[in-house]
């Protein structure tokens, strides 16, 4: 992959973000932050690559263990809070009336 | 292109479309929470095509494996417990804390990867080669260290564990933090010249910095900069993909980057302050010594739980201001079972949800519905404002800055502008809170001063408890 062409899939992807949020109603506003958060921790990949391209480094499998550690701790913290606080807006919408 | 690349190309592409639909759909009440799922749903996919590739091409060493379960177990599980135990009141804190972690994450990778240069071979994995390389490894130190140090001392201070210590709020903070930045500055052309070493200066003074930066941001801004720092560990995570050399990575950080930056932009909106405010500004309460020389209460009324609540079942209308001292006093369900009686004497009640009212924006409406709130009784600011003027009484419930009139009336207040509540407009209002101390921003409220407000001092859950009490003696709510 070239250096300019990855420059494009950060244009592109940047362009995509700024699109995907446009009217978000308040209620909203911590979930989505939270979710968001939690799709950030895809850092885990690169935590992932430098692993499996140690080759018996150990320092090296150190810091990516760490690391990967970190990443996931965000990702599934994440995921499971935002599930927390969604799962409160849309029990109850059916629970009354 | 063999087999595992094809493979890989396609769960990658997948994974991006599923997430941008995730991020869609995060926006919208009713997919919410599917899109939550989706988006975790693609993470895991994304996990599987990177482990998949790897298997198809250069194999994965035994000793990988170990130190990938053992990372992967150990974090899960720390993040899970955390998730599962935390309580709703807490929520914002904990976002800055993962979001602190994520930033860690593409620090240590982009450190390993300039520490422990790999002689790569296969493909065009060749570390530290070109000038790419470094300046990519560098954006991910920088921005990964400011992501974690700033977060957590956003953290802190959520949590009441740090306060905003005074010399913060003096203009020697904008040289201090200038001293860093241009440190790292130094650091990070260095380190393109060469000296690898100038790499732990730059770890060093981007942590001092994020500290620095956020330190001397007052509580009522905090939430504004938890979602700038959740937008700048997406973009930690783009230039770590820059990194390994991962598309994936690149656009699902720009994507995370970018969204923050909107979510931030909507946010500063809604408390009618500017970023720059936010970010340099310093805290409110600083701002406002000019101008507060009405500093004093002049006209305070306070009154027992008993008048409060022998008022409340006179009325027809009642409309319920919760904040922050809610949330604190953990009363949400104890405040739902007095709206109860209230309703069951056919009193008509309704919640009014202030933009950022609680320490994050929509956080009133996490713990309101936790307490089996009915979703349409929660009204949004411009809903309700029309209404006050035909209310009886208002509940202001631990809620401070979001009901100040100065943000109306008073051109020289710091909140001067900030779209308000306007409770006062009510008959009554009953303001409950614990004493006189001021909101976040530090600010005295007029509306304590005016005629048509009581004070009712006491814990917010202990005075509904009281009230529950009381409105029972009046018989109210039982048929």
């Amino acid at each position: 992959m070239s250096f300019i062409s990855l420059l494009w899939v950060l244009l592109l992807g940047s362009l995509l973000g700024l699109e995907l949020i446009g009217k978000v109603p308040p209620t909203l506003h911590t979930p989505l932050m939270s979710g968001a958060n939690a799709i950030s921790g895809i850092t885990m990949l690169a935590a992932l690559t430098l692993i499996v391209k140690a080759e018996g480094n150990v320092p090296l499998l150190i810091i990516g263990s760490v690391s990967l550690g970190f990443a996931l701790f965000n990702v599934v913290g994440g995921f499971f809070v935002t599930d927390r606080m969604l799962a409160m807006f849309s029990r109850k919408p059916s629970n009354k009336k | 292109m063999n087999l595992p690349v094809i493979i890989k190309f396609v769960i990658d592409l997948l994974a991006v479309l599923l997430l941008a639909l995730g991020i869609k759909g995060l926006s919208k009440v009713k997919s919410a929470r599917d899109a939550n799922r989706l988006a975790a749903f693609a993470m895991s996919l994304s996990v599987v095509g990177l482990l998949s590739y790897y298997l198809g091409t250069s194999g994965i060493a035994i000793q990988s494996w170990i130190w990938i379960i053992i990372g992967s177990i150990i974090g899960s599980l720390l993040g899970a417990i955390l998730a599962k135990k935390v309580p709703m009141t807490s929520m914002p804190e904990t976002v800055a804390l993962f979001n602190g972690c994520g930033g860690m994450s593409s620090l240590l990778v982009a450190l390993g990867v300039a520490i422990f240069p790999i002689s790569g071979g296969q493909e065009n994995f060749d570390f530290f080669k070109s000038l790419i390389n470094e300046v990519s490894i560098s954006v991910s130190i920088f921005v990964g260290a400011i992501t974690f140090t700033g977060s957590i001392v956003a953290m802190a201070k959520l949590q009441g564990w740090l306060s905003t210590p005074g010399w913060t709020q003096s203009k020697v903070r904008h040289f201090v933090n200038i001293v860093f930045a241009v440190a790292s500055l130094i650091a990070f052309f260095d380190l393109i010249n060469g000296n690898t070493s100038s790499i732990w200066l730059l770890v060093i003074v981007s942590s001092l910095l994020g500290i620095g930066v956020t330190l001397p941001i007052g509580g009522a801004d905090m939430p504004v900069v938890i979602s700038l720092l959740n937008s700048y560990s997406g973009i930690a995570a783009a230039s770590a993909g820059f990194v390994v050399d991962s598309q994936l990575l690149i656009v699902a950080g720009a994507m995370v980057g970018a969204a923050g930056l909107i979510l931030t932009q909507v946010m500063c909106k809604g408390m009618n302050r500017s970023l720059v405010s936010v970010l340099f500004g310093g805290s409110l309460s600083a701002q406002s010594t000019a101008s507060s020389g009405s500093g004093e209460y002049t006209n305070i009324t306070s009154c027992s739980v008993e008048e409060c609540a022998l008022t409340l079942e006179a009325a027809n209308k009642v409309i319920i201001v919760p904040g922050y001292g809610l949330a604190v006093a953990q009363a949400q369900h104890t405040l739902r079972e007095v709206t109860k009686k209230l309703e069951q004497n056919g009193i008509e009640v309704v919640y009014a949800i202030h933009p950022v009212a609680g320490r994050m924006p929509g956080h009133m409406n996490v713990l309101l519905a936790e307490a089996d709130v009915p979703y349409e009784q929660l009204k949004e600011m411009d809903v309700v404002n029309p209404d006050f003027p035909a209310t009886d009484v208002v509940l202001v419930l631990g809620a401070n800055d979001v009901v100040n009139p100065q943000a109306k009336n008073d051109s020289s207040s710091p909140l001067y502008g900030m779209p308000v509540l306007d409770v006062q407009e009510a008959r009554t209002v009953f303001v409950i809170k614990r004493g006189m101390s001021a909101g976040y921003s530090g600010i005295k409220n007029d509306l304590f001063d005016l005629p048509n407000t009581s004070m009712v001092f006491g814990d917010a859950k202990k005075v509904l408890n009281d009230l529950i009490g009381e409105l029972k003696d009046l018989g109210v709510g039982e048929k």
